[in-house]
């Protein structure tokens, strides 16, 4: 990418893609799996919430139980910057994240054995 | 692999074998430049794309060229990844890890909470393996080497390979062609297997 294309000397370090985040790249809440599952929480959402069309896009998209990776391809956007809106959300209460636990290395037998027989049945 | 609620104010914790529960996989599939990674995500699953801006870390100083650049910089890096939907709300990814080596940054995230990887092999430039290999070994990934056999490509004793990547005999070796779907269905289900085995013989 031709950063000379974009910014000027006087831009300073910023990044385009993340003016859709005010330049934040800093989290509050930890960072997400790419298959962390995400859920709204369906908190109502107020208008102090200040959210961007990019945030209720989001939010929209889950209604229904979604992976990380594939809320950030719905919306083609980075993963970076999406993470970015999803912490926002998160941070008002409007998302939550289902993750896998810390013994995410170890997975459950139950689930394995689920993917094998989903896996030979195809 | 169970979920739990990782927000504090989220409540009761979501019961893993309870019904409607989404839950979700993933398997790496690694390998060198062009042996075939996409191709075999394409040919078992539904192939999505995902764009990622990744801030270049100190880890890509010396590797990415970034000297005449102030401040922070970023990369864009377009990848693909496939989504396997199986019954039980049960969805399993493949993502591929990238071939180049100036990317290698993105290969921690997209290891963390793998079930397992796929190591793709070209008998014509097996080096282009090792990497990988060393990899997988270093975090105790479970893997298996796939070796894809392309038209013409030359056949190997698969013995001869494991002696070339120097692969432990508990590592599954097969052959396979990305190309074709059942193939490409017999190597994932050679990793789940694998793990498997490797869960039993733990402790």
């Amino acid at each position: 990418m031709s950063n000379d294309r974009w910014l000027d000397g006087d831009a300073g370090p910023v990044v385009r893609p993340y003016t859709l985040t005010r330049g934040r790249t800093r989290l509050r809440n930890d960072g997400l799996d790419l298959i962390s599952v995400l859920e709204a929480t369906g908190v109502p959402v107020s208008r102090r919430m200040r959210l961007d069309p990019e945030h209720r896009t989001l939010l929209a998209l889950c209604r229904r139980p979604i992976t990380f990776a594939d809320l950030a391809s719905e919306v083609d956007l980075p993963v970076g910057v999406v993470r970015v809106l999803v912490d926002d959300l998160r941070e008002e209460n409007l998302l939550r994240a289902l993750r896998p636990t810390s013994t995410g290395d170890v997975p459950d037998e139950l689930v394995l054995r689920k993917l094998l027989n989903g896996l030979r049945a195809l | 692999m169970d979920y739990v609620h990782s927000d504090a104010a989220a409540g009761a914790p979501a019961a893993a074998s309870g019904g409607g529960r989404l839950v979700a996989a993933k398997i790496l599939v690694a390998g060198g430049f062009g042996v075939g990674k996409t191709t075999m995500v394409g040919s078992i699953s539904e192939i999505r794309p995902l764009r990622t801006e990744e801030v270049l870390t100190d880890r890509s100083v010396g590797v990415d060229d970034i000297s005449g650049v102030d401040g922070k910089t970023s990369t864009t890096v377009a990848m693909d990844f496939g989504r396997i939907t199986l019954p039980d709300d049960l969805v399993l990814y493949l993502f591929g890890t990238p071939g180049q080596q100036r990317f290698w940054f993105m290969w921690d995230e997209l290891a963390l909470g793998a079930l397992g990887a796929v190591v793709l092999a070209d008998v014509r430039r097996l080096g282009d393996s090792f990497a990988a290999v060393d990899y997988f070994e270093d975090r105790r990934t479970p893997f298996v080497v796939a070796v894809n056999c392309f038209d013409g490509a030359e056949r190997k004793d698969p013995e001869d390979v494991r002696i070339a990547l120097d692969l432990e005999e508990r590592v599954p070796l097969l052959m396979c062609d990305v190309r074709d779907r059942e193939s490409a269905k017999r190597v994932l289900i050679t990793v789940v297997e694998h793990v498997l085995a490797q869960a039993a013989a733990r402790p």
